[in-house]
């Protein structure tokens, strides 16, 4: 194995965040309490220099590490989506920690190292280093997750994560196993040349791709490896429930991507019927169960599983327009998402949190900005037009249809019909009936740009979405399947 | 480029202000919208003398659509057509704006009032600068709805909201065919802008379409004729032409201002300007030409002798319109496009004219419409007499007013036009006529003789000459009026029109010479001055004896032809029983059993899987690991 400073260059955002992480926890020591939110500030620079210096390795297909680790454009978009992600989770975890009294510096350590998790897992060439991936983003966030320590709901979610994440992650680990044991490879790229071949596909194979795949559908909570998702979503602080609800769920779908797409694609109508019926499940399940909830977190939680199962059906078809289509559906769920997790976070009803979709009663005469910013999310989540959310379901389908699955297209309009209803249960209260309780939405400063970034982005992504169009479709053009 | 932007963004940023501030402006929206619309309207003659002499400007501000094949931009075209139409709509509009300070003080809508012209104005002008049929088309829908919100202004009244329904539903009717037009225009050449389309049209000249194809037609027709039917379609319906006319005189109930702007000198004419505009398509179908010609002089008579024996001010002029779009669309169906360009925009300056005129005289008489509850108005109305005068002068074709030059040109041209063309003729001397006796029947009704109205009704004080703010606008337009015509004639606009338009065969030589025409036309107009005269200017029972010799033709005038009745009966009692039947049976009935139905599932269903999610994690784990033994079986079972 050669070693070059190439390899080290590649890596450098890599590096930086894992130093600036490291630099945060000393820095803990030494401010002083009330001063935290300098923490706060420092990790938003620390992502953008490591942005900055993403950006400047874009267009270069590089392999590093004899393979082991890839940097293309790719994985850049993916990274540069996350570091957004992670910027406006910070943006709103300032006022909100204060709240909530968990203002500790190490959060922002571990916002920082769940960071490099995902970025390894976008970035991963072999199915080890995304292991390693997968379980350092994991390991932060079971602790953010219980970062509530007097909580009992918080350290109940945190727990239940880590198990179902333990058990989840040793399947991923026997999948890759027996893999590594037919084709004596675990690079993505060798994997795929073991799997073109004819006659490649033994049982044990088989059984290896099924267990890789139940890794990744654990992450993106489709059904039925959705379990922990609703309880995970509701005892976690809402700033992180947010974040893993963004950005954990679009690295999990970027690796998904590469695995299946590159390894996998060999084979592909060995899988399709898979991900057919898993996304049909999560479909349903995310849509009719939501219709039920109370709790807005809840609420979210199974949305997002209903979301999993539509961008699960652009796995169907490997060509540029699905995987367009996916990338594009990731990033305004992305937006949407955090902005609704946003506003949630805001709600603040005798000092704890107001998290009942009761409490959006009538929010549009207390605080109208806030409820015409949640008003544009729940439109773009149940996917009405001129918002991000249309599009990207268009897209989708647009791709499923092409796959020749128009069947499969007609039930996931369907699902999002039924799914519509629930968004607009919370639309429906926040404008149609008057206010009863005294419920009142904080936003300070850094929140208020948060909430303009993602309401911004996901109404630009609708009208105008042109110059995204074109960045990702730049993004795409080293990959191709 | 910039000035150019400007003229329509002007009224845009108008719009905007007053629009989304209006409930804050309290009476004082004027301050922003009027000064914008005179700035676009100065703009508007720069456009002017920059392409008067020189090449047609043409911006694209940016791409809209690009998908495919199909590509649509959002620009600017400025060419000889546009540059003249442009002065005259934004000049009537700056009027109109000014005119509505005074005419509509003390209106609770105030400001709602102001954000919405101006908006039709920048639609408007879009409408005219636009370069391809799908960027006319929106801004011929976005002057239709704010036809609509302002006929419907005063929207607690029920006959405003009526005219307004109806004007936009029987609107809808020709958008229709309209739609159906630029659909087939663009699946037979491929292509929405003008110029691509015109420079295509000489290898689609004999193309076939089978109309009824769907109901196993075989009638086979030339798909240029089919194109150029549907396209008129639109204009029959946007510039009230039979039969799809019932809507203007009804628009009357919006408030005077909207019914000088709207409903005379601009939206109403989209429909001949988009015909001029589209010529070269109408030149390469004989067929669609004399459907036009045909419904232009049907129109222009029919309006005509309804004009004679309405009541209601507003009604009459309105009437008048018509019967003057008529010969307009005439004048383009016989070829003679520039001829019809110069009679709208004529018409445009003394037809604003006469409804502001009319407006004042209501002002005047506190919301008074009814001629014969007028009278002796002459005394007392110093300015606006003579203005409403010089407008009813105009309309009649008598030198050297504006009128005169361009209806006398429409009527020279029509008769030029061989046999059938005598037959435009005739009907235009007629109509001119009637014109010139029903615009003085209501000048006799409304300015001279005895006071009919009451004094008591009018808020306790007599009537009176309205405000400065009303008159400057009636005199501008008295003064264009008089020498809009003599400035057409004298500078040849019609060989500056020719620039745009071509003409559809060459013209013969008159068997009769050109002051013999003309003085039989300015003869029809004197004549018909001389028995509103005889009738009306002093007291005399003549009015009644005739209407009581011809009844049944008095009746079916005063009727309107019985186009309401006819269309209520056919129409619009199905269309509601229709309705009521779908509504009760069909929806309440059968869909919304359906839909609740599939609700109350889905809910049963929800809280059926809600009861998986147990909380407990060996539960959790549980189903994950049946999610991985049904999967791994699943595989084996299709295998």
């Amino acid at each position: 194995m050669s070693f070059s400073a190439v390899n080290i260059l590649g890596t450098m955002p890599e590096i930086y965040l894992t130093f600036f992480g490291c630099v945060l926890l000393i820095l803990e020591t030494i401010v002083p309490k009330e001063k935290r939110s300098w923490l706060g500030y420092f990790t938003i620079l620390a992502l953008v220099f490591a942005m900055i210096a993403s950006i400047g390795l874009n267009g270069k297909g590089l392999p590093l590490y004899s393979g082991l680790y890839i940097i293309d454009p790719f994985s850049n978009f993916f990274k540069i989506t996350i570091y957004v992600g992670a910027i406006i989770t910070v943006l709103f975890s300032l006022p909100y920690l204060e709240q909530e009294d968990i203002h500790h510096g190490e959060y922002y350590a571990f916002i920082l190292f769940s960071v490099v998790g995902m970025m390894v897992m976008v970035s991963a060439g072999d199915l080890i280093t995304l292991f390693l991936g997968i379980e350092l983003m994991s390991l932060c966030f079971y602790v953010l997750v219980g970062l509530k320590r007097e909580s009992h709901r918080a350290v109940e979610a945190s727990f239940k994560y880590f198990l179902l994440g333990a058990f989840s992650a040793a399947i991923f680990l026997f999948g890759i196993s027996f893999l590594y044991g037919a084709s004596g490879t675990e690079t993505i790229s060798g994997l795929a040349a073991f799997i073109s071949n004819p006659g490649s596909l033994k049982p044990i194979v088989i059984a290896g791709m099924i267990l890789t795949l139940v890794g990744f559908t654990f992450k993106v909570s489709a059904v039925p490896f959705h379990m922990w998702t609703p309880d995970v979503y509701e005892g976690a602080p809402t700033v992180v429930t947010g974040f893993m609800a963004a950005a954990s769920k679009i690295a999990a779908f970027a690796v998904f991507l590469r695995v299946f797409w590159v390894a996998f694609s060999g084979n592909r109508h060995e899988w399709d019927i898979l991900i057919v019926l898993i996304s049909i499940l999560s479909m349903a399940v995310g849509n009719v169960v939501a219709l039920l909830q109370t709790n807005i977190k809840r609420m979210l939680a199974y949305s997002s599983i209903g979301h999993a199962g539509y961008a699960l059906m652009a796995l169907l078809l490997p060509n540029r327009e699905s995987l367009f289509a996916l990338l594009f559906y990731v990033f305004a769920y992305m937006f949407m998402t955090l902005g609704a997790f946003g506003i949630v976070l805001m709600m603040r009803k005798k000092g704890v949190e107001g998290e009942e979709i009761s409490d959006f009663v009538g929010l549009h005469k207390r605080h109208p900005l806030a409820a015409f910013m949640m008003l544009i999310f729940m439109f773009s989540l149940a996917g009405i037009p001129p918002f991000g959310g249309f599009l990207a379901k268009f897209y989708i389908f647009y791709a499923v249809v092409h796959a020749g699955y128009v069947w499969l297209a007609v039930v996931g309009i369907i699902f999002a019909a039924i799914g519509a209803y629930y968004y607009l249960k919370v639309v429906m209260a926040m404008y149609m009936r008057e206010p009863e309780e005294s419920v009142e939405v904080h936003m300070t400063p850094m929140g208020k740009i948060g909430l303009a970034l993602t309401a911004g982005t996901t109404l630009i992504l609708g009208i105008y979405p042109a110059p995204f169009v074109e960045y990702i479709k730049s993004s795409l053009a080293l990959f191709v399947p | 480029m910039l000035p150019y932007l400007l003229i329509p963004v002007l009224p845009f940023v108008g719009f905007l202000v007053v629009g989304m501030f209006w409930p804050y402006f309290r009476g004082k929206g004027h301050w922003i919208a009027v000064p914008l619309i005179f700035a676009s309207f100065f703009l508007s003659l720069k456009a002017f003398f920059d392409t008067l002499n020189g090449p047609s400007l043409h911006f694209v501000l940016y791409d809209w659509i690009h998908s495919g094949h199909f590509d649509v931009s959002i620009s600017i075209l400025i060419d000889h057509l546009t540059a003249i139409m442009l002065v005259m709509v934004t000049a009537v509009s700056a009027l109109t704006h000014l005119y509505t300070v005074g005419y509509m003080k003390d209106d609770s809508g105030y400001d709602r009032f102001f954000a919405y012209i101006s908006l039709f104005t920048f639609s408007m002008i879009m409408l005219l600068m636009s370069d391809n049929l799908l960027e006319l088309f929106i801004f011929w829908e976005a002057v239709g709805f704010c036809s609509y919100v302002l006929i419907a202004h005063w929207y607690e009244r029920k006959p405003s909201w009526v005219a307004a329904n109806k004007a936009f539903i029987m609107n809808r009717v020709g958008d229709f065919g309209f739609l159906l037009g630029i659909l087939l225009t663009y699946t037979t050449f491929g292509t929405l802008t003008y110029s691509e389309i015109f420079a295509k049209l000489p290898q689609h000249l004999h193309d076939t379409i089978r109309v009824l194809g769907a109901f196993n037609g075989l009638h086979a027709s030339s798909v240029i004729t089919v194109i150029a039917l549907l396209l008129f379609v639109g204009a029959v319906g946007k510039s009230a032409q039979i039969p799809l006319h019932p809507w203007l005189p009804d628009a009357m109930e919006g408030p005077t201002p909207i019914s000088a702007l709207i409903h005379a000198a601009t939206m109403v004419t989209a429909g001949i300007f988009m015909i001029a505009r589209l010529s070269p398509i109408y030149n390469a179908s004989p067929t669609a030409l004399s459907v036009v010609a045909w419904t232009g002089a049907l129109t222009a008579f029919v309006a005509a002798t309804i004009a004679l024996t309405q009541r209601d001010i507003k009604k009459i002029v309105a009437y008048s319109t018509m019967s003057q779009l008529g010969y307009m669309v005439m004048a383009c169906g016989i070829g003679a496009y520039g001829a019809g360009i110069f009679h709208l925009l004529t018409h445009g300056f003394f037809k604003g004219l006469l409804f502001l005129a009319a407006g004042s005289v209501i002002h005047a008489l506190a919301g008074e419409q009814d001629v014969f509850r007028m009278g002796g108005l002459g005394k007392i109305m110093k300015i606006t007499f003579p203005t409403m005068l010089i407008g009813s002068l105009a309309l009649s074709g008598i030198p050297p007013f504006a009128g005169f030059y361009s209806k006398d040109l429409i009527l020279s041209m029509a008769f030029q036009d061989g046999m059938i063309g005598h037959v435009f003729w005739v009907i235009g001397v007629a109509t001119a006529l009637m014109t010139a006796f029903y615009s003085f029947r209501l000048i006799f009704m409304v300015f001279s003789g005895k006071e009919r109205f009451s004094h008591d009704g009018h808020h306790g004080h007599a009537p009176h000459e309205s405000p400065v703010v009303i008159t400057i606008p009636l005199l501008c337009l008295a003064a264009l009026a008089v020498v809009a015509g003599w400035l057409g004639e004298r500078y040849d606009i019609i060989g500056y029109l020719a620039q745009d338009m071509t003409i559809p065969h060459a013209v013969g030589k008159p068997e009769l010479s050109e002051s013999a025409l003309k003085t039989i036309s300015v003869m029809a107009g004197v004549v018909g001055i001389l028995i509103a005269f005889v009738m009306y200017g002093r007291p005399s029972e003549l009015p009644q004896i005739l209407a009581r010799m011809f009844q049944p033709l008095f009746r079916f005038s005063q009727n309107k032809w019985y186009f309401d009745e006819l269309y209520d009966l056919v129409f619009v009692r199905p269309t509601i029983f229709l309705s009521r039947l779908l509504w009760v049976e069909v929806d309440k009935g059968v869909i919304d059993t359906a839909v609740n139905g599939v609700a109350s599932f889905c809910r049963f269903g929800g809280a059926a899987m809600r009861r998986i999610q147990t909380g407990q994690i060996q539960n959790y784990a549980l189903v994950m690991a049946l999610g991985l033994f049904g999967m791994v079986s699943l595989y084996l079972l299709i295998k």
